[in-house]
C-alpha cells in the first residue's frame, strides 16, 4: 500500500514502530523512576526495555513485509528504513544486554540508562526516516542529548566526565555547523524536504550557487563530525575510551549507523545532481579518514581508544561505499553497517566483559596470555578482530562486507578504482594494530601476577555466541544478507537518474 | 583401478570429500579441546586422531592417479555448485595434471609432517592438529579452485592458521617471524583482490559478476585485458611473495627457521608452490600479453636468476642449517620460476618436477634437522661434527637427501633442473648459464655443511652424548618413503612427466597464441 502523508492517521501508520518505541519508553521512564534505584530495579528496567526493543523490531518487520511505500512527504516509508533500523534496533538490544551486567560490575545503578537508550535509539530511527532536513535535525538532537548523557553516566569516573563534556561541546559545536548548512540550503533552494530540494535544484539551475555550495559544505561537516570522519574525529577517542563500555559500542555501531543513513540519503535524494560538486572533497575526505585513522591506531595501547580509531577508520570505508553512488553502493552501505555492527559489538562486549571495575583504561597488555585462560573469550575477540580487518572465512561476514565495497567502488560510474585500491592498502595497515592484539592474546605467555579475568555473564554470553555464530555462518553462505541489503538499498535510487551535466534550464 | 573407481563415481565425490574431510577432522579436534584427561594422554590421543586423519584423507586422494586422464583438455573430478548465485561466485573445483601433482604431494606429505613434529609440540595439541587441518583444507582448495572468488577465500585462509602455528608454537623470534610472514603474505594479496573484482565485473553478464576461471580465460583470449600490465602485476605480486621471488623474500628465512617442524615443512614443501602455481595457473595464461612482454619477462628472468645465485651464495654463509635450507629454497624456486617465464614446454614441466622434488627433499631436510634438533637442541653447524660415529642411521638419511637438493644425477634434484636448463637455453642462454653455476654453490654450500655436521672429528662432550640416540623406527618410518620418492623420480621421472605434458603443453599454447592486446578495448587499465 502507499501511504499518503498528509492524511494524519496514514502518518501515524507509517511511524507505528517509532510510536511502540517511543510511547513504549515514556512508561519505563516512569517506571524507572518509581522505585529506590538499585541492581535490582536496573536489571528490570533493561528487561523490559529489552522487551519493548523486540516488539519494535517486530513492528519493523511486519511494516517491512507489507512493502508498503509512501508518497513524496516528510518521513520515508521504504525498505532502506526499515533495514537502518533492524541494526540501530539490534544495537540497542546488544547495548542493553551488555549494560544490565556491566553496570552491576561497575556499581551502576541508575535504571534510567537503558531508557535512554530507548530515546538514543528512537532518535536514530527518525534520523532512518527523515526525508526532510527540519526531521533530521530533530532526530540529530533527540539522539545526540541521549547519547551526551549515556556517555557520562559513570559519575564517579573523571574520565567519563571529561568524555561526557567533550562529547558535548564538539557535538553542540557540529549541530550549529549543520544548521547553518540547512539554513543556507533553505535559502538557496527555499526547501527543506529532499526532493524538493532536489527538484529546485535543477529546475532553478542551481549547481553554481554559492549559497547552495557552501550550505552544503556545512551539512556535509556537520554529518562528518557525527560519524567521526577525519578531521572531525578528535572527539572520538576521548569519549569512547571514557564512556562506560556498552555505551562506547552502542556508540560505534548505532550512532554511525544512524548518521550514515541520513547522510546517504540527504545526498542521494537532494544533492544527487551535485555528484561532481561533492565527489572530490568526499574523495579526500575518505582517504584522509582511512589514512589517519589507520596509521594512528597502530600506536594505541588502550583497547577503547584502537577500537575508537578502527572505528574511525570504518567511517572512511562507508565514505567509499556512499561515494560510489549507485544502487550496488546503497546496498554495499547496508551490508557494511550490519557486518560492522557485528563484529563491533562483539569486541566491545568481550571488553566490557573483561573489564575489572575502577577507572582503569583496558590496556591491550592486559591481555597477554588471555587464550590460555579463557579460550573461548579470546577466540571470538579473534574472530571480531579478523572481521573487522576483512579477513575471509576466519573473520567471516567481514570479508564479504569489504568486498561489497570494493565492488561497488570498481563499479561505479565515477572511476573509483584508485579509492579501492587505497582501500585495501590501508586495511593491510589495519592487520597492523587488529593483529596486535591476536598476538597478545595468544601468543604472549600469561604475566605471572596477572588477575585471574572475570568470565561473562548470560547475557554478554548471549550476545558473544550470536555475533560469532551470524558472522561465521555470514561469512560462508552470505546470500541472505545479501538478499536483504540489495532489498534495502535499492529506494535510494528509486526515482533518480544520474544527472552528471549542468541542466540548461533557465535561471529563475 | 579405473573401472572400480568409476563404478563408486570416484570423480564426483572425492574433491569435496578432499576438502571438508579435515574441516570436520579439526572439528573434532577443538571440540577434544577442553578434555580433562592428562596432558600425555591428550597429546597422545590428539596427534592419534590427526594423524589417522590424514592417513585418511592421503589413502583417499590416491585414487586421483587413475581417475584424472591428464590428457583431456576437461576439467577432472570438477564439481560445480552455486555459492553466492547473486555475486556471480561458484564453488567450483577440478583438476590439471599440474594441480593434480600438488594436490597429492600435499595429501601424501602431511601425514609426514605430523609424524615428523609427534614428540616436539607438547602443549595445546588438540589446537596444533585442529590447524593444521584447516591449514590442508586451504591449500588444496588453493589446487582446486576454478573459481577466483573461491581461489582467494582458499589463498587467505591458510594465512590464519600458519601464522598461529608459528606464533605459538614457533622458537625464540617467533612472534616477529609471524608477523612478518602474515603481513608481507597481506600486503602481497590484498591488491589481487582488487583485480579479482576487476575481472568479475569485466566479465559479467546481465548485472551478475562472473568469477568463473573458465569465463575469464575466454574473455581474455579475445585480448580484452591481456596485456593490461596492472592486473598481471596485481597478481604477480600476490605469487611473487608466496614464491618467494628476491626481492620479496625476506619473510622465508625468518619464518623457516621460527615454525616448528611441521610448520617449516608445509611451509616449504606446499606453500611456496602455491605461489608458483598461481603464476601458472593464473598470472600467466590470463594475462599472456603482459607477462611475455619482453620488459617485464626481463624483470621476471632477471629476478628468478637473481634469486637463484643470490639464495645459494647466502645460504652458504649461514651458520644456523635451518636457515642454510631456508635461503637454498629461495634458489631452488628461482628455477621454478625461471622455468616458467622460459615458457617452453620443457621448461615448464622442469619447474614443475623442480616444485615437487623440492617439496620432497626440503621437506626431508626439515625432518631431519627437526629430529637432530630435538636430541641436540641447537641447529649451528658448528655445534656439530662427528656426527656419522654416533647417528649412523641419521647421517645416511641426510647425505641421501642433502644429495638429491644438490640435484646428484640420480636423484629428484636432477631431473627438475636439468629440465629447466635444458628447456630455457633455447630461448634464454644467457640467463640459463648464470642459472646453470648455482648448482656448484649448491654442491658448496649442502656438502660443507654436511661435512661439518656429521663427518670432522668428534670432539664435542655434547656430540659424544648423542650415542645410542641414533633415529627410532617412528622417524627411520617416515624418512623411508621420502627416500624412495626422492630414488623414483631420480631414475623413473617418465609417470609425473606424462601426467603433465598435456597441462603444460596446453599452457604454452594459450601464451603463444594469445591475441595481440588491444588496448582501447581494456575498461581504463
Amino acid at each position: 500500500m502507499i501511504y499518503d502523508l498528509s492524511i494524519p492517521s496514514q502518518l501515524m501508520a507509517a511511524l507505528l514502530p517509532d510510536l511502540v518505541l517511543m510511547g513504549g519508553a515514556i512508561v519505563l521512564m516512569l517506571f524507572a523512576a518509581w522505585r529506590p534505584e538499585s541492581d535490582e530495579h536496573q536489571r528490570a528496567v533493561g528487561i523490559g526495555a529489552m522487551g519493548l526493543i523486540v516488539a519494535t523490531i517486530a513492528a519493523v518487520i511486519y511494516m517491512s513485509s507489507t512493502g508498503a511505500e509512501s508518497n513524496a512527504g516528510v518521513i520515508a516509508v521504504d525498505q532502506f528504513r526499515w533495514s537502518v533500523d533492524l541494526v540501530i534496533l539490534l544495537a540497542a538490544l546488544g547495548t542493553i544486554a551488555l549494560s544490565i551486567e556491566h553496570n552491576v560490575r561497575e556499581g551502576i545503578v541508575h535504571a534510567e540508562m537503558h531508557v535512554l537508550v530507548l530515546f538514543a535509539a528512537a532518535g536514530m530511527m527518525v534520523l532512518a526516516a527523515g526525508r526532510d532536513l527540519m526531521v533530521i535535525f530533530l532526530g540529530i538532537e533527540i539522539m545526540s542529548v541521549a547519547v551526551y548523557v549515556l556517555a557520562g553516566l559513570n559519575r564517579r569516573s573523571p574520565r567519563a566526565a571529561e568524555a561526557s563534556l567533550k562529547y558535548f561541546l564538539l557535538g553542540a559545536f557540529a549541530t550549529g555547523f549543520m544548521l547553518y548548512g540547512i539554513a543556507l540550503v533553505y535559502g538557496a533552494t527555499g526547501a527543506t524536504q529532499l526532493d524538493q530540494i532536489s527538484a529546485r535544484i535543477s529546475a532553478y539551475a542551481l549547481l553554481g550557487n554559492p549559497m547552495l555550495l557552501i550550505g552544503t559544505g556545512l551539512l556535509t561537516i556537520g554529518l562528518a563530525f557525527k560519524v567521526a570522519a577525519v578531521p572531525f574525529h578528535m572527539w572520538a577517542p576521548d569519549v569512547y575510551d571514557g564512556a562506560p563500555t556498552p555505551i562506547t559500542a552502542f556508540m560505534a555501531a548505532a550512532v554511525k549507523a544512524a548518521a550514515f543513513a541520513t547522510f546517504a540519503r540527504i545526498w542521494y535524494e537532494s544533492f544527487q545532481m551535485t555528484v561532481l560538486t561533492w565527489a572530490s572533497p568526499l574523495w579526500w575526505l575518505a582517504v584522509a579518514t582511512m589514512v589517519v585513522g589507520n596509521v594512528v591506531a597502530l600506536a594505541q595501547q588502550n583497547m577503547k581508544r584502537m577500537l575508537a580509531y578502527s572505528s574511525i577508520v570504518h567511517s572512511g570505508y562507508l565514505l567509499v561505499a556512499i561515494l560510489a553512488n549507485s544502487p550496488l553502493g546503497s546496498s554495499a552501505f547496508v551490508f557494511y553497517v550490519f557486518a560492522y555492527t557485528l563484529a563491533t559489538f562483539g569486541a566491545f562486549a568481550v571488553i566490557s566483559t573483561l573489564q575489572s571495575g575502577g577507572d582503569r583504561p583496558p590496556m591491550i597488555a592486559d591481555y597477554a596470555g588471555l587464550w590460555h585462560v579463557r579460550p573461548w573469550l579470546a577466540t571470538a575477540m579473534g574472530v571480531y578482530l579478523l572481521a573487522l580487518l576483512g579477513f575471509p572465512v576466519f573473520g567471516g561476514v567481514g570479508f564479504f562486507a569489504k568486498w561489497y565495497l570494493v565492488r561497488a567502488a570498481v563499479d561505479a560510474q565515477l572511476n573509483l578504482t584508485p579509492l579501492a585500491v587505497i582501500l585495501v592498502v590501508t586495511s593491510v595497515i589495519s592487520a597492523g594494530y587488529y593483529l596486535q592484539v591476536v598476538r597478545v592474546m595468544f601468543m604472549q605467555p600469561r604475566a605471572e601476577d596477572a588477575p585471574t579475568p572475570n568470565t561473562a555473564g548470560p547475557m554478554t554470553k548471549f550476545v558473544l555466541a550470536t555475533t560469532v555464530i551470524l558472522i561465521l555462518a555470514l561469512g560462508v553462505y552470505p546470500t541472505p544478507l545479501a538478499t536483504w541489503a540489495e532489498k534495502g538499498g535499492m529506494p535510494l535510487f528509486k526515482q533518480q537518474k544520474l544527472v552528471t551535466q549542468v541542466p540548461t534550464t533557465e535561471a529563475r | 583401478m579405473t573401472a572400480f573407481l568409476e563404478s563408486i563415481g570416484y570423480n564426483g565425490w572425492i574433491l569435496p570429500v578432499l576438502l571438508a574431510l579435515p574441516l570436520l577432522g579439526s572439528v573434532a579436534l577443538f571440540a577434544r579441546a577442553g578434555s580433562t584427561a592428562s596432558a600425555d594422554e591428550k597429546m597422545a590421543a590428539d596427534r592419534r586422531l590427526a594423524f589417522w586423519i590424514f592417513i585418511a584423507e592421503a589413502a583417499l586422494s590416491l585414487g586421483l592417479w587413475w581417475s584424472v586422464d591428464t590428457a583431456s583438455p576437461d576439467w577432472q573430478a570438477a564439481v560445480k555448485l552455486p555459492w553466492i548465485p547473486a555475486w556471480g561466485v561458484t564453488f567450483h573445483v577440478g583438476l590439471d595434471g599440474i594441480a593434480l601433482m600438488l594436490v597429492l604431494l600435499t595429501t601424501l606429505l602431511m601425514p609426514l609432517a605430523v609424524l615428523g613434529g609427534w614428540t616436539s609440540v607438547r602443549e595445546k595439541t588438540a589446537s596444533y592438529y585442529g590447524l593444521l587441518l584447516i591449514l590442508t583444507t586451504g591449500m588444496l582448495g588453493v589446487f582446486m579452485a576454478l573459481d577466483l572468488v573461491l581461489f582467494y577465500v582458499m589463498w587467505e585462509v591458510m594465512l590464519v592458521p600458519m601464522y598461529l602455528i608459528i606464533g605459538i608454537w614457533g622458537g625464540q623470534r617467533r612472534l616477529y617471524a609471524s608477523l612478518k610472514f602474515f603481513l608481507y603474505t597481506m600486503i602481497g594479496s590484498l591488491l589481487m583482490l582488487v583485480a579479482v573484482i576487476w575481472l568479475g565485473l569485466a566479465t559479467q553478464k546481465g548485472g551478475v559478476p562472473n568469477f568463473s576461471y573458465d569465463a575469464i580465460l575466454e574473455l581474455s583470449r579475445t585480448g580484452a585485458f591481456s596485456g593490461s600490465i596492472w592486473l598481471f602485476s596485481a597478481f604477480a605480486i600476490a605469487f611473487a611473495v608466496k614464491v618467494p621471488m628476491f626481492p620479496f623474500h625476506t619473510w622465508l628465512p625468518d619464518a623457516h627457521v621460527e615454525a616448528p617442524t611441521a610448520g617449516s615443512v608445509i611451509l616449504a614443501a606446499i606453500m611456496l608452490k602455491m605461489g608458483t602455481f598461481g603464476f601458472v595457473r593464473f598470472a600467466v595464461p590470463l594475462f599472456p600479453m603482459a607477462a611475455m612482454d619482453p620488459r617485464v619477462r626481463t624483470v621476471m628472468l632477471v629476478l628468478a636468476v637473481v634469486g637463484i645465485v643470490y639464495g645459494a651464495l647466502v645460504a652458504l654463509v649461514q651458520p644456523d642449517f635451518k636457515k642454510l635450507v631456508a635461503y637454498s629454497s629461495v634458489s631452488h624456486l628461482g628455477f621454478v620460476m625461471l622455468g616458467i617465464f622460459a615458457m617452453t614446454v620443457e621448461s615448464v614441466q622442469g619447474a614443475l618436477v623442480v616444485s615437487i622434488s623440492h617439496g620432497v627433499s626440503t621437506g626431508a631436510l626439515f625432518l631431519l634437522i627437526g629430529m637432530i634438533y630435538e636430541r641436540r637442541h641447537t641447529r649451528l653447524v658448528d655445534d656439530f661434527g662427528g656426527i656419522a660415529k654416533v647417528m649412523p642411521i641419521f647421517s645416511a638419511f641426510l647425505t641421501i637427501v642433502a644429495l638429491s637438493s644438490i640435484g646428484v644425477p640420480g636423484t629428484n634434484g636432477f631431473v627438475g633442473e636439468f629440465l629447466v636448463l635444458i628447456g630455457s637455453f633455447p630461448t634464454q642462454p644467457v640467463y640459463t648459464v648464470i642459472a646453470a653455476t648455482s648448482v656448484i654453490f649448491a654442491a658448496a654450500y649442502m656438502l660443507w655443511a654436511v661435512q661439518r655436521i656429521i663427518y670432522n672429528p668428534l670432539v664435542k662432550p655434547e656430540n659424544l652424548a648423542l650415542k645410542g640416540m641414533d633415529l627410532n623406527w617412528r622417524e627411520i618410518g617416515l624418512l623411508v618413503p621420502l627416500v624412495i620418492a626422492i630414488l623414483w623420480i631420480g631414475v623413473y621421472p617418465k609417470p609425473i612427466l606424462q601426467k603433465t605434458e598435456a597441462a603444460a603443453e596446453r599452457l604454452v599454447r594459450t601464451v603463444w597464441s594469445a591475441p595481440v592486446s588491444d588496448p582501447s578495448q581494456a575498461r581504463g587499465y
